[in-house]
């Protein structure tokens, strides 16, 4: 990233400012609770602890995100005060939580705070308290819903729009479907079982076996023996990596051959790709919009270059392969675009105005090809994705970058 | 020999009525923000009391308390959500269902003791969650998206915010929960329970019917913990499988411990310590890592532990025990021990209970 750049049109700023006269400058900037002259706070939660702690890594990469901006100056010159607490991915604590963020510390808003039972606990209250809750870390499709919660707004393509995707896919290339489902049981998988549904519309027949596992269960072995037995040619895995390993070498193993579908959420090459066995997954389709660190294909890309160089010097110690931290390092990206374009007029209102004001924004290690897209009727910044197949060692794009249309 | 004389539970019953009306002059001090939090704690309180009828008065251990609490805060978020019941009507219901639940759960667990009642209760509480995930149910319960629900209004248009009548919703209902639970203890079958947890067989031989004490006593605890999780569900107006894990049931138990085990003034802290320790402890570790600079990555619930064992090597008979002990030491009465100080402690809030 341009550093020093950025410093000089600061100082420009500055020296402008002082130029112009003090009055005028102070004329014009505008504050709510959490802004001022010096500082900019924002309030996050994340399950550091608990049984979704993996998603830890998300606030802890978020955290360095901002550390690195206040050392490069910070915001038009405003210092980034980034308060995250510890939610353990319980919906009554993210409620005492965020109420401390908003009533205490009185952030300015609060961006990613992550989990799907999470947010929908403080889904209506920072809508009455009109406080931003911006690009929340969650895949379920109720997030932008500008006319009803004109406060909240999402970030990644949601799980029900991708698996409408896969089905229309599936319905345009497979001869005679017959299909297989696995799925978590949970909001998660059932998000995109909803949307395979609706995908494959009158078509709903084809699915001749659907079988779902918990996140306790220690294997997917049986389900898998299941799905096999059923006689299907497409075998659909709503998984999390863990989980999508298993059954896809499973599936090799007992020597069922379908073609496979996987979901996004699964979509690394390390975690899950190759303990799976490379060759037990060739040919698996999935739809990505962000780069896989762990896929070689991207490692000369300048986007990707940047994000490891950064990651070693300002996030030391975090992991290179971890999907997570490139998804926190591109949505930081955008929250800070987004504060930079509200200038010194930093009120919620206007936030959000400037959040739902995007146009054709390139983020740093989205798919070449897709960018943030925002208006005040359309609350999805990414909405587009690109179908890719698994080739040797590593993801191959392929068909043009598509456009989900959820709303 | 009372230390917590009538005079104190009317200062901290008149408080607790005041303080909330402060705040119009001190708008800072009392916020909504911190009605809410004392709200927690006192929903929080009454789950803890709950479990101490169990275990603190009656000697049978329960690692599944969080079980109860989901049911009745699922039973409360139905009635409002399908059948538009209002919120306070809710209570008698959670309550009613918590107790068959409870009573029918005492039922086998008569036949287990000590370690393996703790492991069967602990099954329960892995099972509801999951149960409430169930499909048949999910008409009923929302399945994991839980059900979204609304805060609880305030009546007769009383100049009150939300938070407020929240605060005296719960503070009513605890008291009369706290008032309920000292005088089942005065009585006949309070001394049928306790004397059961000290000496099972002596009692069975004295003519008490174990079984049935045992069992209703179960019934009577899940009841306190199902009104806790109804007040819960109309205070964060959500509800979802996972609100309510398994830590959950650990955590009124460590409430529990810390508070004093066979106190009622204990299980009150123990509600306290519940939402504070666990809030101070991440703020701890916080201010470990950025203002002093260490670079240790202690977590919370590290700080949570090492909290915990400082104090149960300071105070092994929890708060409430461990400040009995400190003021009759201040008066130079005769050294406690440990083993004494517990049935004093026992004794003490039934005192403050007469007041009423």
């Amino acid at each position: 990233m341009n550093k020093t750049s950025r410093r000089t049109f600061v100082a420009g700023v500055s020296a402008a400012a002082l130029l112009t006269g003090r009055s005028v400058a102070f004329a014009q900037k505008k504050y709510d609770d959490g802004a001022s002259d010096t500082e900019i706070k924002i309030g996050h939660t994340n399950p550091y602890s608990g049984p979704a702690s993996a998603y830890g890594v998300i606030g802890k990469t978020i955290q360095a995100y901002w550390k690195s901006v206040n050392e490069a100056g910070g915001i038009n010159g405003r210092k980034v005060n980034f308060i995250t607490y510890d939610d353990g991915y319980s919906p009554p604590k993210t409620v005492e939580l965020v109420r401390q963020l908003v009533e205490q510390d009185k952030v300015l808003c609060t961006f990613n705070t992550l989990g799907t039972p999470t947010n929908t606990a403080i889904h209506k209250y920072m809508n009455q308290k009109k406080v931003p809750m911006l690009f929340v870390a969650t895949g379920a499709s109720k997030w932008g819903k500008p006319k009803e919660f004109p406060w909240t707004m999402g970030y990644q393509p949601d799980y029900h729009t991708e698996a409408v995707i896969y089905a229309k896919h599936l319905l345009a290339n497979v001869k005679d479907a017959k299909i297989a489902v696995l799925m978590q049981n949970d909001d998660y998988g059932k998000d995109y079982w909803e949307g395979f549904k609706e995908g494959l519309g009158k078509e709903g027949n084809r699915v001749v076996k659907h079988v779902s596992y918990e996140v306790t269960d220690p294997t997917v072995d049986s389900q898998v023996i299941q799905l096999k037995d059923s006689g299907a040619n497409v075998f659909f895995n709503i998984a999390t990596p863990k989980f999508a390993a298993q059954a896809m070498r499973k599936a090799g193993d007992i020597g069922w051959k379908p073609v496979i579908y996987l979901n996004n959420v699964s979509s690394s090459v390390a975690s899950t790709m190759k303990p799976a066995g490379f060759d037990n997954v060739q040919g698996v389709i999935t739809a990505q919009y962000l780069m896989d660190p762990t896929d070689k294909q991207w490692a000369d890309h300048p986007d990707m270059k940047m994000w490891t160089e950064w990651m070693k010097k300002s996030n030391p110690g975090a992991s290179l392969d971890d999907a997570s931290n490139v998804f926190a390092y591109s949505v930081s990206f955008l929250m800070h675009e987004t504060l930079k374009k509200c200038g010194d007029n930093l009120t919620r209102e206007n936030l959000m105005k400037q959040a739902a004001n995007h146009q054709k924004l390139k983020v740093p290690l989205l798919l070449p090809g897709i960018t943030v897209n925002t208006s005040p009727t359309d609350y999805y910044p990414v909405q587009a994705v690109q179908l890719s197949r698994f080739k040797g060692e590593t993801w191959e794009l392929f068909g043009d970058v598509m456009h989900a249309e959820s709303t | 020999m009372p230390a917590f004389p009538k005079k104190w539970l009317i200062v901290l019953l008149v408080l607790g009525v005041v303080v909330p009306l402060l705040q119009p002059v001190l708008p800072n001090l009392v916020s909504d923000y911190r009605l809410f939090l004392v709200s927690t704690m006192m929903i929080a309180a009454i789950a803890v009391l709950g479990l101490n009828l169990l275990t603190g008065f009656n000697g049978q251990i329960s690692l599944g308390h969080g079980a109860f609490y989901a049911v009745g805060a699922y039973i409360a978020a139905i009635l409002m959500d399908q059948a538009n019941f209002p919120y306070w009507a809710t209570l008698p219901f959670a309550a009613v269902l918590c107790f068959i639940v409870g009573y029918l759960f005492g039922l086998p667990a008569l036949k287990l003791e000590g370690h393996y009642l703790a492991l069967a209760t602990f099954a329960l509480a892995l099972a509801v969650p999951q149960i409430l995930k169930y499909k048949w149910l999910e008409g009923l319960t929302g399945g994991v998206q839980g059900i979204v629900l609304n805060k609880p209004e305030v009546p007769f248009g009383l100049p009150l915010s939300e938070d407020q009548w929240l605060y005296y919703y719960c503070f009513i209902v605890m008291v009369f929960l706290y008032w309920a639970a000292s005088n089942i203890l005065k009585s006949r079958s309070g001394r049928a329970m306790m004397a059961i947890r000290d000496y099972h067989i002596a009692a069975d031989t004295m003519g008490i019917d174990t079984a049935l004490y045992k069992t209703v006593t179960f019934g009577i605890s899940a009841a306190y913990t199902g009104i806790a999780g109804a007040l819960s569900a109309s205070a964060i107006a959500f509800v979802a499988p996972d609100s309510f894990n398994f830590f959950l049931s650990i955590k009124f138990l460590i409430g529990l411990v810390v508070g004093g085990v066979g106190s009622l003034a204990g299980s009150l802290i123990g509600g306290v310590f519940y939402v504070l320790v666990d809030n101070s402890a991440q703020a701890l570790s916080t201010f470990v890592k950025n203002d002093l600079g260490l670079q240790f990555d202690l977590s919370a619930y590290t700080v949570f532990g090492i909290l915990l064992i400082v104090l149960m090597y300071l105070m092994p008979m929890g708060i409430a025990g461990g400040v009995y002990a400190l003021i009759r030491s201040f008066r130079r009465a005769a050294p406690v021990s440990p083993e004494r100080s517990a049935p004093a402690a026992t004794r003490k809030p039934a005192q403050a209970g007469e007041s009423h």
